[in-house]
């Protein structure tokens, strides 16, 4: 059976470490966007060099595992010169592969938006810049909440991944006090439950900002 | 070269897209107050032409002339779009598809540009939008958004909006064919309106009553070409060339 007399003693340290996850979470997430906004303002660029480079980020950062992304930073960062605490190489390599994601999903959100909007406006005698920020953006803004939550979730799980590189998050809790405990079901679902606290918490937010937005 | 005595000059209009030859050497001239209708087949370049007007679908050769400028200068690229901007500023256009902008409401929508581009004050602005959408007769829609207006006061509106830059010359694509046919009469209203106003108007049109009611001019094209032009009596009634009687017995309810 289940010794939940176990779990209850020790959830406190869990709770420790969720809050870890959720500060890992909303770090990733704010870097995740910068290099999403980038990544898609380079790849819906009028310059060829830059649509190259954003693509080239996207394929990269999609094209490899983040757990050897994040290995690489971490355990081979020092070797060309970049020191990393854990918890600071887990957000930045989190954030930057969660970016290649989002670049294609606000780049996506922004293709999406009827070519006869930009028209419409340009006719009137914006430019290329006003037209996009006053035309195009509020309408991709809206179109992209949700898929970008679909990144979000995605992102919150993948925290699970830094517990590789000792950061003492909600996974790498459970693995810990396994060692002590010797309960790995107890201790996992304890994490499990956690985990689904958080990002059904973060789900919600996305669906009333997103129903709060909606046009129509 | 610049001094032109016509209030819109095309001279010798080519476009191509890649291989096709979409316009071919079409030269036009409109003086300033005149309607002028486009008539064609789809497909014949009516919409290329119109949207050569203001630069949004560039010749690749030939020149476009408003009120003594040249619209589509040779100029590097900054200069060109600050050039081409203030061109526009002058010349509306309204779309098939009407192309509101569905995030702003009816008001936000007529005074964006305006605001944008002429920085005039929140309380101008509200009184533009009060006078153009009274114009059209969509004052009492002015804080909905476009989601909620039928066709007919969604073009209405979107006529609203280009005609709040105050322009000087008004394009008009097929601006009815999107339409339910019980819609129509009402946005043919606000055109023949702008046409009592002496507004210079070219209207690219499938309805043939409609361009022989209030057009000083028509032309009808064909494969990029300005088969025959002249007045609307004329092109109608008694049309010179073959091609184009054959397309207006095509066009039932052309005019009789
Ligand atoms: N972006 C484009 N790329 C390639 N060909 C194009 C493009 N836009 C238009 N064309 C072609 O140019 C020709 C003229 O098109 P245009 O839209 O000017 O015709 P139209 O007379 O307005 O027709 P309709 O009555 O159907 O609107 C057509 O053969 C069309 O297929
Ligand atoms: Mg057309």
């Amino acid at each position: 059976m289940l010794d939940f007399e176990l779990m209850w003693r020790i959830y406190p340290y869990f709770l420790q470490a969720a809050w870890v996850t959720v500060q890992l979470s909303i770090l990733t997430t704010i870097l995740g966007l910068a290099c999403g906004s980038l990544g898609a303002a380079a790849r819906l660029s009028r310059h060829w060099y830059l649509r190259m480079i954003g693509a080239t980020y996207v394929s990269l950062f999609r094209g490899t595992p983040a757990l050897i992304q994040l290995f690489l930073l971490y355990f081979g960062g020092p070797q060309v010169g970049i020191q990393l605490d854990a918890f600071e190489a887990g957000v930045i390599g989190l954030g930057v592969n969660i970016g290649a994601y989002m670049t294609e999903t606000m780049r996506g959100s922004i293709i999406a938006i009827d070519k006869g909007q930009t028209e419409a406006a340009r006719t009137l005698g914006l430019s290329r810049f006003q037209a996009f920020r006053k035309v195009v953006l509020p309408q991709a803004l809206r179109l992209m909440i949700r898929p970008l939550g679909v990144n979000i979730n995605a992102l919150i799980k993948g925290t699970a991944l830094v517990a590789a590189i000792s950061v003492v998050e909600l996974t790498y809790t459970a693995q810990r006090y396994i060692g002590s405990t010797y309960k790995p079901f107890e201790m996992f679902l304890l994490s499990g439950l956690l985990y689904m606290v958080i990002i059904y918490i973060v789900g919600k937010g996305i669906t009333y900002l997103d129903r709060k937005v909606r046009l129509t | 070269m610049s001094d032109t005595q016509h209030f819109v000059e095309i001279r010798h209009a080519r476009k191509n897209y890649g291989y096709i030859e979409v316009l071919k050497d079409i030269s036009l001239n409109v003086e300033r107050g005149q309607i002028v209708a486009i008539i064609g087949p789809s497909g014949s370049g009516k919409s290329t032409l119109l949207r050569a007007i203001n630069d949004l679908d560039p010749l690749t050769e030939g020149e476009v002339w408003l009120d003594g400028v040249q619209v589509n200068k040779k100029l590097p690229h900054r200069q060109y779009e600050k050039h081409i901007n203030q061109m526009r500023e002058h010349v509306g256009m309204v779309f098939q598809h009407f192309n509101l902008f569905p995030h702003l409401t009816v008001r936000e929508n007529v005074t964006m540009a305006p605001k944008l581009l002429k920085g005039i004050s929140n309380e101008d602005a509200n009184k533009l939008a009060e006078e153009q959408l009274a114009h059209v007769g969509l004052l009492d829609r002015i804080d909905y958004y476009p989601s909620r207006l039928s066709g007919g006061q969604k073009q209405r509106c979107a006529i609203a909006r280009a005609l709040a830059m105050k322009p000087k010359l008004m394009l008009f694509d097929e601006a009815t064919s999107a339409l339910d046919p019980e819609l129509v009469e009402e946005v043919n209203l606000v055109m023949k309106k702008l046409a009592e106003e002496h507004m210079t108007m070219i209207i690219v049109t499938h309805e043939m009553d409609f361009a022989a009611s209030v057009c000083d001019r028509v032309l009808f094209m064909d494969q990029g070409y300005v088969v025959e032009e002249g007045p609307p009596e004329v092109v109608f009634k008694n049309p010179k060339e073959e091609r184009t009687r054959a397309f207006l017995r095509k066009h039932l309810g052309g005019a009789k």
